[in-house]
């Protein structure tokens, strides 16, 4: 009997990212089962490191080339690549080719090239590559979403991570005001700027808490930790979570 | 010496200014400020947002508007001589300054040839950015700002925080209380019972200027537009002020950007559409003045252009950092930036503050003081500044590009501190796969020992703090992603 499920035949590598891999494996686990519960098949090149954004945000270009040699390397046989970051995804497809540019290397140019135009957000292949937007999820709870500035306007997913939310089962969404605002991490700003990091935190704090959510939701888990970071400090009883680890969950995980 | 003629900035250079984080601590205090600026960014992003929604082709004139300013910084020195011969032709003066110090000496030069000591001053960024009245006063010559928030800076031995909208940080009380104190000593007094109607202090700001107005014999300008083709000026303002400066002195003197030219007078149909609706959320701004050399019988007959680089060519030779100077100073960037609602302008330490003043100030200062080398980092890089950017600056890329380049001058200094260091190691790490599996296997990762006891860190001493200070922070898994993969699918890759 053939595989009627969405993504069966579909190999897909799967971009771990370093802060998820270290910090938050509950992520790309979710990523993981999620992906296989829709008929992919999922590798994890273990070569694979990090997108170099913490160095080339900070401005150590130099610093930030072994990680994009380490991603070329580690991706370069895969037509997919997909990663639960929007700002991993969106440093692999906007930076990657501009330090391939400064290194003044053609044949790394050419192979970022490659990896940079096949690595998508997990919302874009869901969406696009699989076109599915229920997944079979069931989360009872009420939730708010924040899009993450990455998404939102350097990987531009645009409504799909709402598109695929609004088919999970038993949950309540809840529009967060003033969404589209930073949440004040931004990488090492979120320590260089530790002043100007936390007033914005707190702002954004502030409105996850004022939809009444037990889960705010979105698609980084650095935005995450620090949205987190505060509610956690207020005791506020708000839990943030990966928006992969939200569509991963099914009826049998509830029971 | 002479006692002053104008009120007194506050002392001390800008250059000389505390870095922005440092700044940035100070200012995120002022409860007063923050809620002033909230309310006022908020304001005028709706409006913004509004107009430009009602164009279907915003996203065309955007591109326009890219690559007209593109075409001009490509073949600069092309526009300048074309714009310096239409500029004589019609009767203006041009002069050429290479930086600050010889705008201002032409300036004082000009002024000092009427035989006035004074002058009426339209809005202007590159008077400002060239403190040209500071330099008039120490020449004895006083320079009346005639716009009603640059008014209000002005008296209120102030500087400006936004570029558009100078006296952003002040609300109305605290403007009546400046107009109370200081309008006497300068000119016309406030009405003694002035309240804080916005209809009132414009009352009040209007009888005070008029008097200046009708005695000034010289008017100095910027210029939002240079026409190469035709050598027209352009100033578009909304208050009227400026049109009554360009129009009643004998003498003009602007101080013009060289990247202010727009090669044709048709290419102005893309810029007056840009920019109202993206600083004021206007359709159309009130008054936009052109003039074009001199007119006989008609407006001032002594018209002179002064030219400035001041760091202007330098920031051209970086192709990448040349983005900046398409610029036309709209202010939209300002307003929609999460940093400078809450910071305010002052924390940038510069006459351009927010994401503009964070890639420009750098370039045309250079990166010598501490504060221009802390501004690339004075962001986020959450990128809302380049959505609402009417002439398309990629400021985030820009912003990281200039990061880079602080990285290098500090290394040129031979600068190695704690943070090169840690970027070493960890590019070290991340450069193979397999030292990072070693490093996760060191007991300082930290989460072995931990987990069970507590899922969140609470405070934790320096440099953790910058983090732990307002945000807890979560205790690492015992088990990475990668040995849970190890573990669990051990044999596929
Ligand atoms: S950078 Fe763009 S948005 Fe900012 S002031 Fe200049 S033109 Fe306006």
């Amino acid at each position: 009997m053939s595989d009627a499920r969405p993504a069966a035949g579909l190999r897909v590598a799967l971009f771990a990212t370093c802060v998820n891999d270290t910090m938050f494996p509950g992520t790309p686990i979710a990523t993981l089962r999620l992906l296989e519960r829709l008929g992919a098949q999922v590798e994890f090149p273990t070569q694979q490191t990090c997108c170099g954004q913490i160095f080339t945000n900070t401005g150590y270009y130099d610093d930030a080339l072994p990680s994009v040699r380490t991603y070329v390397e580690a991706f370069e046989d895969y037509d997919y690549i997909v990663g639960p970051s929007g700002s991993c995804v969106g440093s692999v497809r906007d930076q990657h080719p501009i330090l391939a540019r400064y290194a003044k290397n053609p044949a790394l140019e050419q192979a970022v090239a490659r990896t940079s135009a096949r690595t998508y957000d997990l919302t874009e292949l869901l969406v696009d590559v699989i076109g599915v937007t229920d997944v079979g999820a069931y989360f009872p709870h009420r939730v708010t979403y924040h899009p993450t500035c990455h998404s939102l306007r350097i990987t531009r997913v645009g409504d799909r991570p709402y598109r695929l939310l609004k088919e999970v089962r038993g949950m309540t969404l809840i529009d967060l005001p003033a969404a589209d605002e930073c949440c004040g991490f931004g990488g090492t700003f979120s320590m260089k700027n530790s002043d100007t990091s936390v007033a914005m935190a707190s702002d954004k704090a502030r409105n996850v808490s004022s939809t009444g959510a037990e889960y705010v939701v979105a698609g980084d888990n650095s935005c995450l930790l620090n949205i987190g970071g505060v509610l956690d400090r207020q005791r506020a009883g708000v839990q943030a979570i990966h928006l992969a680890e939200v569509l991963a969950h099914t009826e049998e995980d509830a029971s | 010496m002479s006692p002053r003629r104008t009120p007194a900035p506050p002392p001390g250079e800008l250059r000389d200014s505390l870095p922005f984080p440092k700044a940035a601590k100070i200012e995120l205090a002022n409860v007063q400020q923050r809620a002033n600026l909230r309310h006022a960014t908020h304001t005028i992003r709706a409006k913004r947002a509004q107009v430009v929604g009602e164009l279907d082709d915003w996203e065309a004139l955007r591109t326009a508007g890219a690559q007209i300013k593109d075409r001009v910084l490509r073949n600069l020195d092309d526009y300048l001589e074309q714009l310096e011969a239409s500029l004589t032709a019609a009767g203006a003066t041009v002069h050429w300054a290479r930086d600050a110090e010889e705008a201002n000496r032409i300036v004082i030069d000009l002024v000092r040839a009427t035989g006035q000591d004074e002058v009426v001053k339209v809005k202007s960024m590159a008077t400002q950015e060239i403190e040209l009245n500071e330099a008039l006063e120490r020449a004895g010559i006083a320079a009346w700002e005639t716009d009603l928030a640059e008014l209000i800076v002005q008296l209120g031995h102030d500087r400006p925080s936004h570029i558009l909208v100078p006296a952003i940080h002040r609300n109305r009380s605290e403007v009546r209380e400046i107009f109370l104190e200081e309008m006497g000593t300068y000119g016309e007094a406030a009405p003694p019972d002035l309240d804080d109607e916005p209809a009132h202090l414009a009352a009040a700001s209007r009888s005070h200027l008029r008097e200046k107005f009708l005695r000034a014999k010289v008017a100095v300008s910027g210029a939002n537009f240079a026409v190469a083709e035709t050598g027209t000026l352009v100033v578009v303002e909304s208050e009227g002020n400026g049109r009554m400066c360009l129009t009643l002195p004998e003498t003009l003197i602007s101080v013009v950007g060289i990247e202010k030219i727009v090669p044709t007078v048709e290419d102005l149909e893309v810029y007056l559409q840009l920019l109202p609706r993206s600083s004021t959320g206007e359709r159309m701004n009130p008054y936009t003045s052109m003039w074009t050399g001199t007119t006989p019988g008609d407006g001032p007959q002594d018209v002179h252009v002064v030219l400035l680089d001041n760091g202007r060519t330098t920031a051209l030779a970086d192709e990448v950092g040349r983005k900046a100077l398409r610029c036309i100073r709209c202010s939209a960037c300002l307003n929609i930036c999460p940093v400078y609602e809450r910071v305010g302008g002052h924390a940038y330490g510069s006459v351009y503050p927010g994401p503009i003043g964070a890639i420009l100030t750098p370039q045309l200062r250079g990166l010598g003081s501490k504060v221009d080398r802390s501004l690339p980092f004075a962001s986020s890089l959450c990128g809302a500044c380049y959505d609402v950017c009417p002439v398309k600056i990629p400021i985030p890329e820009l912003l990281v590009h200039l990061r880079h380049k602080v990285v290098q001058e500090k290394a040129a200094h031979h600068e190695v501190h704690a943070e090169t260091a840690a970027m070493k190691a960890t590019s070290w790490i991340f450069a193979d796969s397999r030292r990072m599996e070693a490093a996760l296997k060191l007991p300082s990762f930290g989460g072995k020992v931990l987990r069970g006891r507590l899922n969140h860190f609470g405070p934790l001493p320096y440099p953790a703090s910058l983090w732990t200070t307002a945000r807890d922070v979560p205790v690492p898994p015992s088990e990475s992603f990668r040995d849970w993969w190890a573990r669990e699918r051990g044999g596929q890759r």
